[in-house]
């Protein structure tokens, strides 16, 4: 018998609206706004009064895949990351930075927007950094 | 904040004891506000928790976490921290099987003079009557005045009125933020999101249905929590609108939602029973 409200960020958009997760027992029961954030104040979208929607939703990916032929397997993190890591490089190698584009996205936070551009410049060595939210 | 602060200790001394009874007045837990590092939010208190973590402010609908938790656990015996609209939602919430009055504890807390008037409330003192298990914190005080919008809305014509709301219902992103936080909303369908009566994607929401909608279905109702108003995002003064429908329903039904848990709510009854006075029929 366990109810508590644990405190994260809606992850819907760049505002970063403060939300509580109603947890009943372990499992997501609802959403609260966080009274006390700075930015929202206890007020959300229609997005942030439902951000639990898809934390448990059958179509959510929990692992990652990899395109294989027409379709695409399950592989581990560290299987995946490798294969990125590995292919960006050969592309960088054979075509140049100028051949890359980074999309940035609303969903993530300023600090993972950040790391982004940041890879895309010091890394990747090309300044074609774009986000959603001129599409 | 001296006095809130002694109440505040006061009220933590009460949940400590019904958590810790060695007999059958010990309670599974205690619904209350648990403050920590990160913020302050709804939490249930269990025998062995840190009650220096109880906290009384910002306002959250503690009745339909009450509501859930009684669902769950159908056995179960809960206390709840309550102020006056906390209690007044709970008496609402009985009346329709969202809540079992005999398997709570209200540790009912009196609002200051200073939180009453922020929230315009007229009845800031819970009353203990309707629970067979209660006990009220705090020194009552006065109901406050109400908001002033109402008495200025008053004095406009029937053409300004309409476009005063018209003003205000434009604001709306439809956020149903108004319909989420309500203790009194639980239909498991609502006609809020149903096609028929609101068309979706389309932003205001045409005006007035979607707004009159809600309000109607929050007449005798409505126990002026005012937690609608305080999350609305576009600041739309929503209660103005309930208090008015409160008021209207006072005087045709003599019907005041959350006061008396004996008094059976008038529109769930037929119009046979229903106490209309004599001058309207």
């Amino acid at each position: 018998m366990e109810y508590k409200n644990v405190l994260t960020t809606c992850v819907y958009c760049g505002c970063g609206c403060g939300i509580y997760f109603e947890v009943l027992d372990g499992e997501i029961v609802g959403v609260l706004p966080d009274k006390e954030h700075p930015i929202s104040r206890g007020s959300l979208c229609i997005k942030g009064w439902n951000a639990d929607s898809f934390v448990n939703h059958p179509d959510r990916l929990k692992t990652p895949l990899i395109r294989e032929g027409d379709g695409f397997r399950e592989a581990t993190w560290d299987e995946a990351l490798s294969l990125v890591a590995d292919r960006l490089g050969e592309i960088r190698d054979e075509s140049g930075p100028g051949s890359f584009g980074f999309l940035a996205s609303a969903k993530c936070t300023n600090e993972e927007n950040y790391l982004l551009q940041k890879f895309a410049r010091a890394v990747i060595k090309t300044n074609n950094v774009d986000h959603c939210a001129r599409l | 904040m001296a006095g809130q602060n002694t109440l505040t200790e006061e009220l933590r001394a009460h949940v400590a004891e019904k958590l810790q009874a060695a007999d059958s007045s010990q309670l599974d837990g205690v619904v209350a506000l648990r403050r920590t590092s990160e913020g302050t939010a709804p939490h249930l208190f269990r025998e062995g928790d840190d009650l220096a973590q109880l906290a009384l402010n910002p306002r959250y609908p503690l009745a339909s976490v009450l509501s859930l938790l009684q669902k769950r656990y159908p056995d179960a015996h809960f206390g709840i921290v309550a102020r006056g609209c906390d209690a007044r939602a709970l008496v609402e919430m009985a009346k329709r099987d969202q809540v079992d009055a005999d398997r709570l504890y209200l540790l009912g807390v009196a609002c200051t003079a200073e939180e009453a008037e922020e929230c315009y409330c007229a009845d800031p003192a819970p009353d203990p009557e309707p629970w067979p298990q209660a006990e009220v914190l705090g020194t009552p005080v006065e109901g406050a005045p109400p908001n002033p919008i109402v008495a200025e809305y008053e004095e406009m014509s029937l053409e300004e009125r309409r476009a005063f709301w018209r003003q205000q219902f434009l604001k709306c992103i439809k956020c149903y933020g108004c319909r989420d936080i309500c203790p009194e909303c639980f239909c498991e369908s609502c006609a809020l999101e149903d096609p028929l009566w609101v068309e979706r994607g389309i932003l205001a929401p045409p005006f007035p249905m979607f707004h009159l909608i809600r309000a109607m279905h929050m007449s005798a109702r409505c126990v002026a929590c005012r937690q609608c108003e305080l999350v609305c995002p576009a600041h739309i003064p929503l209660t103005v609108l309930y208090d008015l429908i409160r008021r209207d329903v006072g005087e045709m039904l003599e019907y005041m939602p959350g006061a008396d848990i004996d008094v059976e709510p008038p529109l769930s009854l037929t119009l046979e029973e229903a106490p209309v006075k004599a001058s309207l029929e």
